[in-house]
């Protein structure tokens, strides 16, 4: 009976019979709920960042001694640090560094991989062995050895607060990843006849790579990138542990469990629990959005 | 297999020779200068007499160019120059540390095998019930949570319950087993759960891709036990794609060993980089830098002997 109804007659419009275009949202709230719940994290997150000045209840870098190494209690929710500043504050404010500088180098990180993986994957021959020798080289480091030659190299750079260098050090390592994908998503594409149609149209190389391939990779670009802000949020955080990524007084999750918070294992547990929280759920619902979105936008790299 | 192992080895050089002329070009443009760094943590009135002086004794008072002929002509002969901050040479810096991480870093592989093959085969073969949704949630938040983290958390734990910190001093194994074991076992699980995480996943998935073969279906239809099929059958097909990925990540196990040996106060090759990065110490750092990129190309061609030894079908080819 369906299929007599498509036929379009004179008394029935076709487009009252045909299958609803499902919404896109819904759909994908259905299908991966678990990549839903990754977002609404996410927007929690996003909020707080946003909104810190509102929801913070202290100013994250008052140091206030008379309230040091304070357990969790009804002023101070989640304890105070060995300076007296309020952990919950420092922790939303934080969750303004580990955005801007995660999702600024997985943006720039990825956007430059695609295009040298687009170029790469287009030109072929010399220019891509000389480029594939290079991505080669840059893979085999691991990222936060790469990421810390470069923070050491360039030093800080500070643009409305987040520092360029450190966004630079750690997009660093996700360029080559980037354009490994990008440029065999482009293989695939050059052998399209779309791609000879434009040559024979007579377009330029750059407007073919501009509009005809990169169009075309958007689906792994973006999950690539929702993919590795969870990674750069870990690096960054990595780096900060380590004194080498955000300094003091900025509030950032790795800063705070750097340095002396060690020393307050047994007097102020709080200290280490919570900024550790923030960071493991951000990564976990960058991951599990990431994964979703792969699943829901490109099921063929299901891995 | 000789002829191949050698071939294999001589490629090492001019690989080795790209990354030493890569690392040591991209480090001189550092805008910090090391030599004050150094004096000034001397407590010494720094006047441009001394940096000069210092420069001097340093050999970096010369042009970029006779610096770099000086590494290559050193390097030829086996030598990574002086550290700019001990004044020690820096193969004896890494010689003395790198026992450590490396202990740390094969405890970590052995730890992550036995955490991921059995959870992944458990998780292919139970795929979606509730042990493959266990096992999973697990890996993803392995992944998720920072190994640095991880490690402070076992910390307060074990401060908690039983108020004990672990020792600091490094003993060798072969002198201490049990002292040596209470230094390493707490950085290895923390490194070793992380890449646990992943190699699960790499192992759930390459198993379920072989359990879809024809032969897999031939051996039940034979009527072998479950059991048997994946164990006899299955198993060896996914290996491969686990022992790449194990592979691939032991060397960024040294990554991972940066930040953890910083919680456990481990003296290893993480945190000496670690230092060598804050204090501008070039020569060190590119030392540093060649040793990983020796162990990444170690660590890939005993993966690619190991194939031999999986799969009879390579060993031919």
């Amino acid at each position: 009976m369906a299929d007599a109804s498509i036929i379009p007659t004179a008394t029935k419009p076709a487009v009252d019979v045909l299958p609803r275009r499902p919404n896109p949202v819904l759909q994908f709230i259905r299908t991966q709920p678990l990549g839903f719940a990754g977002f609404i994290v996410i927007l929690a997150y996003v909020i707080s960042a946003l909104g810190a000045r509102w929801i913070a209840p202290f100013d994250p870098e008052a140091i206030d001694f008379t309230a040091m190494l304070g357990a969790p209690d009804g002023e101070h929710i989640l304890g105070t640090d060995q300076f007296g500043r309020d952990v919950f504050s420092r922790i939303v404010y934080g969750a303004r560094t580990a955005l801007a500088v995660g999702i600024l180098s997985s943006l720039f990180g990825c956007s430059l991989g695609a295009l040298i993986g687009a170029a790469s994957g287009y030109w072929g021959g010399m220019i891509d062995t000389v480029i594939q020798r290079f991505v080669d080289v840059m893979l085999s480091f691991p990222i936060i050895v790469l990421a810390m030659v470069v923070v050491a190299v360039l030093g800080k750079w500070p643009v409305f607060g987040v520092d360029m260098n450190l966004v630079a050090a750690i997009s660093l390592p996700i360029i080559p990843k980037m354009a490994r994908i990008a440029r065999s998503s482009t293989l695939s594409i050059v052998q399209m006849p779309f791609i000879d149609a434009a040559r024979a149209a007579g377009f330029g190389d750059a407007r073919i790579i501009m509009r005809h391939i990169l169009p075309n990779i958007i689906a792994p670009y973006l999950i690539m990138t929702t993919a590795f802000i969870a990674q750069a949020i870990l690096l960054e955080a990595s780096l900060s542990f380590l004194g080498l990524g955000v300094t003091e007084p900025t509030p950032a999750w790795g800063l705070m469990l750097s340095g002396a918070s060690a020393d307050f294992y047994r007097t102020a547990p709080w200290m280490i629990l919570f900024p550790g929280l923030a960071i493991t759920l951000a990564v976990f619902a960058f991951n599990m959005f990431g994964d979703s979105l792969r699943d829901w936008l490109d099921p063929k790299m299901r891995g | 297999m000789i002829t191949f192992l050698l071939r294999r080895l001589v490629l090492l050089i001019p690989t080795l020779i790209g990354v030493a002329i890569v690392t040591f070009f991209l480090i001189r443009v550092m805008p910090g200068d090391p030599v004050v760094v150094k004096l000034r943590a001397d407590g010494a009135a720094v006047t441009q007499e001394t940096i000069d002086a210092e420069r001097k004794r340093l050999g970096l008072d010369k042009p970029i160019s006779a610096q770099f002929v000086d590494y290559m002509v050193g390097l030829s002969r086996g030598d990574l120059g002086n550290s700019l901050w001990t004044g020690q040479p820096v193969l004896k810096e890494i010689a003395i540390r790198f026992p450590v991480s490396l202990q740390v870093a094969i405890m970590a592989t052995i730890i992550a095998l036995l955490i991921s093959i059995p959870l992944g085969i458990l998780s292919a073969v139970y795929r979606d019930t509730w042990i493959d949704y266990v096992v999973r949630i697990l890996a993803v938040s392995g992944l998720a949570i920072p190994s640095f983290w991880l490690g402070m958390l076992m910390i307060m734990a074990l401060l908690a319950w039983k108020n004990w910190l672990p020792p600091i001093g490094y003993v060798s194994f072969f002198q201490d087993p049990i002292a040596n074991l209470q230094v390493t076992i707490m950085p290895a699980l923390s490194v070793g759960y992380r890449y646990a995480a992943i190699s699960t996943r790499m192992m759930r998935s390459a198993l379920l891709e072989v359990l879809r073969e024809d032969y897999i279906r031939t051996a039940r239809a034979k009527g072998l036990f479950q059991s048997l099929v994946v164990r006899r059958h299955a198993l060896r097909n996914a290996l491969l794609p686990v022992v790449t990925v194990v592979g691939l990540e032991f060397a960024f196990l040294i990554g991972g060993l940066v930040v953890t040996e910083q919680v456990f106060n481990l003296n290893g090759i993480g945190k000496l980089f670690v230092d060598a990065t804050t204090r501008g110490d070039f020569n060190l750092i590119q030392g540093l830098v060649l040793l990983i990129a020796v162990i990444f190309i170690l660590v890939n061609l005993m993966v690619d002997l190991l194939y031999g030894v999986l799969d009879p079908r390579i060993r031919v080819s």
